[in-house]
């Protein structure tokens, strides 16, 4: 049994919107679950579902309402509180987005994206190291360091942008990563390449991953589990094959019925 | 020999060496160049590829929905009997567009008028071709959305008041109003959530299968959502059709190797993906699709396809007839 590196308990996050007369939106609506090393899960779920927010407090970027996220033992909101402690929280936890167009300052090349990555580092390296290392972790992703080094994002297509962006992962080699729609802007045959880099890493780097998606396919090729979100809400966990076989909840088995698939036809 | 034609009596639609181009200062853009299709009475056919393979162009050609810089440069089109190269613009405008052929395109929200009411916007786009009364219009509106099981509410209506599903399903409903012989869809479920998705998809099934429309053509990178629909598949790669089959055979058989890429990359909630994942790693596609200001020579294919031989580089496959309405265009099947 691989040990436990990610513990979501009792997580709640409620926004309140409006001055004068405030509503509140439970977005995360007190879920738990856990992330075992070199482990990938999803969670599924429609748009408003509360995916994407989990996500956000996950990466620490959004403050949860109640509930904790223990990272190794460790609470990320209560035991983290300087900028060296936070450090080493991403050096360990990343993200790859889904538009590769917001993820980029349009006037860095990608040496100079790349570069920045170290910030994330502790050890002291020289220049030489870092570029040997970037180049090594573009050719890990397929592509070409030499021809990218000095572009800008805008100069590459959709398809090498999200490479990039998982060359970063190559590069900081987190022990968790999170991947928020990362292929949705893709077409289906670059798509796949793309995602076999997620199981690579899995495969040399033990790393584990949460994929968040409105995919029910993609959940289904990548994922060791997956876990079904609804209104803020996990209505059902279990392997893929657990999830297609023997559907429980509901709103799991509309969510198949609605998916079209290649082995069976709503009209006849 | 390079021909997709099959029944020409039947024929809904038949088009010859169809080519249509953008014109732009970086060049001249070839969307769609040189197809041959023919569409039977009674006929959904589904056009799959993936960004910037010309299908949406072809969409937008066939509908003449043709606007600078897109023109069409070549081909003959035939319309249900009704041979439209000897046409003005006008004529088209007053004979075909709505009457013989209709676009559904990929947005609704774009194809309707923001600050004008369902009810006026159906006046508007029909009095004109139609020289009917406001009053007929709107019965024949109304009868419309009952028949298709539509609010009539949604008549007194602004388009943003309607939901994004509604909003397709109201504009499937106006676009094909006057029975048109072939209706164009592009897209027409790609902005929307999955539960909607099917709902739209009925709406259009509906149209088909009461006669309001003879056929279908269905254009969508989506092939799982497609194959609800279609009886028949064509796969479109850089402006050109590579390959066309009966819906079963393209999804369990894939000949052409770029639609075995293709085809066995979707990824759809069954266990069965994963073999299917293996096959298409086999010929897995390294690259990306060409630019189509300069398109590879010969087989465009040619320089992603793993099995690429010297006259894949030199010369242009023709579409061959492999099995009876089983066309390929790939050297590989070419009996010398």
């Amino acid at each position: 049994m691989s040990k436990v590196i990610l513990e979501v308990k009792n997580l709640t996050k409620v926004y309140r919107i409006g001055l004068i007369r405030q509503k509140e939106i439970v977005a995360v609506n007190n879920i738990n679950f856990n992330v075992k090393e070199g482990e990938i899960i999803s969670l599924v779920g429609e748009s408003g579902s509360g995916k994407t927010t989990t996500a956000r407090i996950i990466l620490r970027l959004l403050r949860p309402t109640s509930g904790n996220v223990l990272f190794n033992g460790k609470d990320i909101w209560r035991d983290i509180r300087n900028r060296k402690e936070l450090k080493w929280y991403w050096r360990n936890v990343n993200g790859v987005f889904q538009d590769p167009y917001s993820s980029f300052n349009p006037t860095h090349t990608i040496r100079f994206v790349m570069l920045r990555k170290f910030n994330l580092f502790d050890e002291e390296m020289d220049y030489d190291t870092k570029i040997s290392m970037i180049k090594e972790a573009l050719k890990e992703v397929g592509l070409i360091p030499e021809e990218i080094l000095d572009k800008r994002s805008f100069e590459l297509s959709g398809g090498m942008r999200q490479r990039v962006l998982i060359a970063q992962i190559f590069l900081i080699r987190p022990k968790l990563v999170i991947a928020d729609e990362p292929t949705s802007m893709i077409d289906a045959t670059l798509r796949l390449s793309l995602l076999d880099l997620f199981l690579k890493l899995r495969d040399e780097f033990k790393t584990s991953q949460i994929f968040i998606t409105h995919d029910l396919g993609l959940a289904t090729y990548t994922s060791d589990r997956i876990l079904v979100m609804y209104k803020g809400k996990i209505v059902e966990e279990g392997t893929p094959e657990e999830i297609l076989n023997k559907p429980s909840h509901p709103y799991t088995k509309k969510l198949l019925e609605s998916v079209p698939k290649l082995y069976s036809k709503w009209f006849t | 020999m390079n021909s997709l034609a099959i029944g020409e009596i039947m024929s809904i639609l038949d088009v010859r060496n169809f080519r249509a181009y953008y014109f732009t200062k970086a060049g001249t853009v070839k969307a769609v160049d040189g197809v041959n299709l023919s569409i039977d009475k009674k006929t959904i056919i589904g056009i799959v590829g993936e960004s910037g393979c010309g299908k949406s162009t072809l969409a937008k050609a066939l509908s003449f929905n043709v606007e600078p810089p897109l023109k069409i440069v070549k081909g003959d089109i035939v319309i249900d009997g009704i041979k439209i190269n000897d046409m003005t613009t006008d004529e088209i405008r007053r004979k075909i567009l709505g009457i013989k052929v209709a676009l559904i395109p990929q947005s609704a929200m774009n194809a309707l008028v923001p600050t004008v009411k369902i009810r006026s916007f159906i006046k508007d786009v029909l009095k004109e071709k139609t020289g009917y009364t406001t009053l007929e219009i709107f019965e024949l509106a109304v009868k419309r959305f009952k028949e298709l099981n539509l609010p009539i509410e949604a008549l007194d209506m602004y388009p943003f008041e309607l939901s994004g599903g509604m909003r397709q399903r109201v504009l499937i409903a106006i676009a094909t109003l006057l029975n048109p012989s072939l209706l164009i869809a592009d897209e027409p479920t790609s902005a929307l959530d999955v539960s909607t998705q099917k709902m739209v998809l009925e709406t259009l099934y509906d149209i088909y299968r009461r006669g309001l429309v003879k056929s279908i053509i269905f254009i969508s990178h989506d092939i799982a959502t497609v194959r609800q629909i279609v009886d028949e598949i064509v796969v479109m790669y850089a402006g050109k059709f590579v390959e066309k089959g009966s819906t079963e055979e393209m999804i369990n058989e894939p000949l052409h190797p770029y639609s075995k890429g293709l085809i066995f990359s979707i990824l759809t909630p069954e266990l069965i993906v994963r073999e299917r994942v293996r096959k298409a790693k086999e010929v897995l596609l390294k690259g990306e699709p060409p630019s189509l200001i300069n398109p590879p020579s010969g087989c465009r294919f040619h320089p992603r396809c793993p099995y690429a031989m010297d006259i894949c580089r030199r010369e242009e496959p023709p579409m061959i007839e492999v099995e009876r309405n089983r066309f390929v265009s790939c050297w590989l099947y070419v009996k010398r």
